[in-house]
């Protein structure tokens, strides 16, 4: 399977969270390495949605989906900076 | 309510005579989707060592050629991945569980099987061993490919494939259950295919 | 009702599916196909953003897969699938919808892989295979902006008929240079590129990077990957090189 990109989860995210986070900026709380989220690693199409650091590999973000309800893990995000306002 | 997308339909249905062999919810497919929740990893054979763990002490550990030392057997069987294909008649050789758990003395009640790259996977004891999981290093023949989790993974076919976990390289045994990766975030600790058991209260 | 207009949501605003109709059905090669959208309350897109597709079959299997946009800013929403042949949703899309059909979809979405005219140039787009969906909604969004930002395409395709938009990429002139690379087979008299882009032709095609471009790669992730890293080989701001990229040979 090919990776993807943070680009692949763009929809869900954007479901999740009201608003683009393609181009939200996390800080890897594994490596400290900060990356646009549309330019990391997206592993889709299995049990869930797994966002990976570019750098480290480090998970970022974890999103299952269940009955419904969306589960989402930040855990591996130590900062997320985005823009004031929206487009 | 979603539209219907008239004539859209599975990519696969269930083939003649192989009803009964097919779980509810489920497609047979001729591939082999390769999903993962990360990287493939690649260690070398030369470092890679499968081990049993108790808490934090490893009570018994393998190199992979003490693994290709023991006793190996085929086993064909049916899987099932919780994203609704499975696949009939996969061959694959390896090390039955029972063959590695009969070198530790223990009364574990569970395991946790862990994976380079961090997954991990829950695991009653009586679901890894009466020859029912193998720790599998061949497939369809040959070498277990990377993608597919090579060189090796567990292999536990009457649950749902998230279960058998793939570059395997332990198990720890546990008193109580836990959950491992995909039962964190609201996967099916048991995960029976035959009773559709993919998430948490099903 | 009269006077009633369809409340207008923010495109980087909340989201979820709704319902398109497809408007318009145009085949661009013998596998590919464009498919324009209506939906009632589509906020506008950006070129370079995509949306998702969600089919329902009749037992409740559903299936989801991302498609670029075609289209630019100012154009109606159109997305272009190139169906594989183990595909699950492209053959559906390519071969069973007609007019009239609904279908869900979720967008548009992606501010990451955007151009926008304010964001100058010069252009570097690179595609491969259907990687060039976006690029051409970039190329019409200049084109209809008015820009006069010079764009260099590179757009790597296995032969001369799996090539997209081929009249309209010709069509460009005024500060647009089209390069194709033409990887398995080239007609007789071919003059283009043969090989698969590497290093090399990056070198003798690319922007130098004392342009300060700005690069959108799209296509398969190991042609991305390899393009991408060219790119930073030949001194490109990482920061300014933008990238997407598709699973096996760009959505299924």
């Amino acid at each position: 399977m090919d990776e993807l990109d943070g680009n692949g989860a763009a929809g869900l995210l954007q479901e999740i969270f009201g608003t683009d986070m393609t181009i939200a900026v996390a800080t890897c709380a594994s490596c400290g390495s900060a990356a646009q989220i549309g330019e990391s690693v997206l592993y889709a199409g299995g049990p869930g949605t797994v966002i990976r650091c570019r750098r480290c590999e480090g998970v970022l973000v974890v999103i299952t989906q269940v009955r419904g309800r969306h589960c989402v893990d930040l855990m591996g995000i130590r900062a997320l900076d985005m823009p004031v306002g929206s487009a | 309510m979603s539209p219907i997308s008239h004539g859209f339909h599975r990519r696969h249905t269930v083939p003649d005579g192989a009803a009964d062999r097919v779980p509810p919810g489920q497609y047979v497919t001729d591939g082999f989707p390769v999903l993962s929740a990360g990287p493939t990893p690649h260690t070398p054979l030369t470092e890679w060592t499968f081990s049993i763990r108790q808490g934090s002490s490893t009570v018994k550990s393998w190199t992979w050629q003490e693994l290709q030392q023991l006793p190996a057997e085929t086993a064909t069987v049916d899987i099932h991945c919780v994203t609704r294909w499975s696949k009939l008649d996969t061959e694959w050789r390896g090390v039955s569980v029972d063959t590695l758990l009969d070198q530790v003395e223990h009364d574990a009640g569970y395991i946790m099987a862990f994976s380079d790259g961090g997954y991990t996977t829950n695991l009653p004891l009586a679901d890894v061993t009466g020859g029912k999981a193998w720790v599998a290093f061949s497939f369809a023949g040959a070498p277990l490919e990377p993608e597919h989790g090579g060189p090796a993974r567990l292999l536990v076919p009457h649950l749902y494939f998230w279960k058998s976990a793939k570059w395997v390289r332990g198990l720890e045994l546990m008193d109580e259950d836990r959950p491992g990766f995909w039962e964190t975030y609201g996967y099916n600790m048991y995960g029976d295919p035959w009773k559709e058991q993919r998430y948490q209260g099903d | 009702m009269e006077g009633t207009a369809v409340p207008r949501r923010l495109s980087s605003g909340p989201l979820s599916w709704e319902v398109a109709t497809v408007t318009e059905v145009t085949s661009e090669t013998p596998t590919v196909r464009t498919i324009k959208l209506g939906v009632p309350s589509w906020p506008g897109h950006r070129a370079g953003q995509h949306l998702d597709v969600r089919l329902t079959a009749e037992d409740g299997y559903s299936a989801e897969r991302s498609y670029s946009i075609a289209a630019a800013a100012d154009d109606p929403v159109a997305i272009t699938v190139e169906r594989l042949d183990d595909g699950e949703v492209s053959p559906y899309l390519t071969e069973d919808v007609r007019v009239g059909d609904e279908l869900e979809i979720r967008g548009p979405v992606g501010g990451y892989f955007v151009w926008e005219t304010a964001d100058g140039g010069p252009l570097l787009l690179v595609g491969g295979g259907s990687g060039i969906v976006p690029l051409r909604a970039i190329l019409r969004q200049r084109e209809h902006s008015g820009s006069d930002v010079p764009v260099k395409l590179l757009y790597s395709a296995r032969t001369l008929s799996d090539l997209i938009y081929r009249d309209e990429l010709d069509s460009y002139h005024d500060g647009v240079e089209i390069i194709y690379t033409l990887t398995r087979e080239q007609p007789a008299g071919w003059t283009g590129y043969t090989r698969r882009v590497d290093q090399a032709l990056l070198a003798e095609t690319a922007w130098p990077a004392g342009k300060d471009p700005l690069a959108f790669v799209c296509g398969p992730t190991s042609f991305v990957e390899t393009v991408a890293g060219g790119l930073v080989a030949l001194g490109y701001e990482p920061g300014r090189i933008k990238t997407e990229r598709f699973g096996g040979t760009g959505g299924s």
